[in-house]
């Protein structure tokens, strides 16, 4: 091993506490599904009332919080949660693209602002960075196999030997990880990595290209990162 | 033109009729008073002449005017029988003057034992002339008078009294309806303006009523729509995550994902162009177009290698504007991503950016587009299924919020797109 504590802050992150306080019920299966899927240990509440119990009963390690819930606003347990100085690992979700919910949001703590309709791997890659800022306050790492990917200096090691990537490889790379063994669709990777205007491109060819010359940099340096095409439609890292 | 000049000039007429008519009317009846009076007294002449005429008989030989106001002449009986007394203007030489002089003249016949004369006498009349340009000019100075008068009174008096109005009209002036701004409170007591304030309030109120609702609306429907949407679409994606799918399957699944992606895009646009045409961007700074040109250049590289385009950018110099900042993004960027994805395989775009325009053209479709319909919603190229038709639309709804000019042409086999900020760039 060649970094020790990597792995002890993934097995951690398999005993997260998460908490959705979703009033959709449609909705709010999916992500706990989903959630699931990551290994997270996760509870979840439909209105006000439930929510402000659990908040107060147990701490989470992040809270996912809809604003419009029936029987109050998400933004008055969100001030709950800043006087019990647990607002820090909250992303609201809502669908109200709305500047003034998202300023007295981030004014009351909360970590992350994510506008519905919203693609799951982008939801994950939020969660994960919630969670890494707040059990690690040093330097982050992420561990695959013989390949190291550090964030925090933006670079890759395979067996200990530095790996050159421009700045999309390393966006795009970084964001398989957050979302390892899952499946990253194009459209979610390329409103990533490319900004939200990227929706009018004709076709996402382009994003092909930028995966092939990812892929080639991983198989020369023989790295343990597998980066799958799924159906066409997407990719999936994994661990050979 | 102001209030004040015209309803001076409307006064100014008024009083220019008025006197005019009046000062007819009056010469006229000054003229028939002085007549009368001095035909009065030529009939007292004439009694007295008579009069003397019993004692001295002299008289009667005075045939000529001479120094007298009178002459006598002998006439036949019938003719003194029909004689009728007549008053008649006339002109006559006097010895003061040379010219004919205006005189009054009262024909009248008389008998004296038993002979028959003609009697003319004679008063001399007011020059007409000179009545005339006297009264001309003392009317002249009246008219000045009453126009200065109303001159003063209108700026003194009348500025004072319209005060409260201008008050209203400012606070309408300057009335925007994404501020927060009390009623009008006017100090007057002046029952139209206490009306006129009352009227601007209430339109005040229900365009408040009105903007907020059409707000609440807009903010409802995008929390209505994305809702479904978001299940639609991880759904999906859950869907496609699970194993022992056929890549058929899967290859439909995908499809349908990319159109709730594109049910997505769609009411995000319409969303984007009602809050703009609402004016629901209030926040404006200093941004700079040059530094978001090139920043959306570095993020679209790859796409534009891709297709081999080659960019060309030239900065005459900074161009910098007073624009929310996300406005000024959305702007340039759906300008930016257009050209290169409505590009063709080696095709080329060109920016250029000076101190008051940025303007990018791209090689493209061999055709000029409809500059007519290219601003429209919905207006999209057939061939790209993925686009909303809506990013043009929402340039152009950007630009007519802030004044400013978007225009399209087509020289050389390349499409242009011009912005001329003169309406925004900030005061330094």
């Amino acid at each position: 091993m060649l970094f020790p504590i990597v792995s002890i802050i993934e097995t951690y992150f398999c005993e997260m506490k998460i908490l959705i306080v979703e009033d959709e019920i449609e909705l709010r299966e999916i992500l706990e599904a989903s959630l699931l899927k990551e290994k997270y240990v996760v509870e979840s509440a439909a209105d006000y009332n439930s929510a402000l119990e659990k908040i107060s009963m147990y701490d989470y390690d992040c809270i996912l919080l809809d604003i419009m819930i029936p029987n109050g606003s998400g933004l008055d347990i969100l001030e709950k949660l800043k006087k019990m100085d647990k607002s820090d690992n909250v992303i609201i979700i809502s669908a109200k693209n709305s500047l003034d919910d998202k300023i007295t949001g981030l004014a009351l703590g909360a970590d992350d602002y994510l506008t519905k309709p919203f693609h799951i791997a982008e939801l994950n890659a939020r969660i994960k960075a919630v969670l890494r800022r707040k059990d690690l306050s040093g330097k982050n790492f992420i561990e695959v196999g013989n390949t190291v990917f550090d964030i925090q200096e933006r670079t890759l090691f395979v067996d200990g030997i530095n790996i050159h990537l421009n700045r999309k490889e390393f966006d795009i790379l970084n964001y398989f990880l957050l979302n390892k063994n899952r499946l990253v669709t194009k459209t979610a990777l390329a409103e990533r990595v490319w900004g939200d205007h990227i929706d009018q491109a004709d076709n996402y060819d382009f994003i092909y290209y930028q995966i092939k010359n990812l892929r080639k940099k991983l198989e020369d340096s023989n790295s343990d990162i597998l980066i799958e095409t799924i159906y066409g439609v997407g990719y999936k890292l994994s661990e050979r | 033109m102001k209030l004040h000049n015209r309803s001076l000039i409307y006064l100014s007429l008024a009083f220019l009729f008025i006197i005019g008519i009046w000062s007819v009317v009056f010469y006229i009846n000054l003229k028939d008073e002085i007549r009368d009076s001095i035909d009065d007294g030529l009939e007292n002449s004439r009694l007295l002449i008579l009069q003397k005429v019993k004692t001295d008989t002299t008289l009667l030989l005075q045939n000529q005017f001479g120094g007298n106001n009178f002459e006598i002449h002998p006439i036949s009986k019938e003719k003194a029988h029909k004689f009728k007394d007549i008053y008649k203007d006339t002109l006559m030489h006097r010895a003061n003057d040379e010219d004919l002089e205006p005189v009054r003249m009262l024909h009248s016949a008389f008998e004296h034992q038993d002979n028959y004369y003609q009697m003319n006498i004679i008063s001399s009349l007011i020059e007409e002339d000179d009545l005339i340009e006297d009264s001309f000019w003392s009317l002249f100075w009246l008219f000045i008078i009453l126009v200065a008068s109303v001159i003063i009174v209108n700026n003194v008096v009348l500025r004072k009294v319209w005060t409260p109005f201008y008050d209203i009209l400012n606070r309408l002036k300057t009335f925007r309806l994404d501020k927060e701004e009390g009623v009008i409170r006017t100090a007057t007591k002046t029952t139209e303006f206490l009306q006129l304030q009352e009227a601007s309030n209430a339109l005040i109120r229900h365009s408040k009523e009105a903007y907020d609702s059409q707000k609440q609306f807009t903010e409802n429907a995008s929390h209505e729509l994305q809702t479904p949407i978001a299940i639609i679409t991880n759904k999906l994606e859950l869907l496609l995550e699970s194993e022992n799918l056929q890549e058929k399957e899967a290859n439909t699944i995908a499809e349908v994902i990319n159109m709730a992606d594109r049910l997505k895009r769609l009411n995000t646009s319409l969303l984007l162009l009602a809050k703009i045409e609402n004016k629901q961007f209030i926040d404006e700074e200093k941004v700079s177009i040059n530094s978001i040109a090139n920043g959306l250049l570095e993020n679209y590289r790859e796409l534009a290698d891709f297709k081999h385009i080659e960019i060309d950018v030239v900065e005459r110099n900074d161009l910098g504007v007073d624009m929310n900042a996300s406005l000024a993004e959305t702007l340039i960027s759906n300008l930016v991503a257009n050209a290169i994805f409505h590009n063709k395989k080696n095709g080329r775009i060109s920016i250029q950016i000076t101190d008051k325009e940025f303007s990018i053209s791209n090689t493209g479709p061999a055709a000029a587009l409809n500059p007519q319909t290219i601003f429209h919603r919905f207006v999209k190229d057939q061939t790209n299924s993925n686009s909303t038709g809506l990013g043009l639309a929402i340039c152009m709804a950007i630009c007519k919020s802030y004044e400013i000019s978007l225009d399209y042409s087509f020289k050389a086999k390349e499409h242009s797109f011009t912005i001329d900020f003169k309406n925004n760039i900030q005061s330094v």
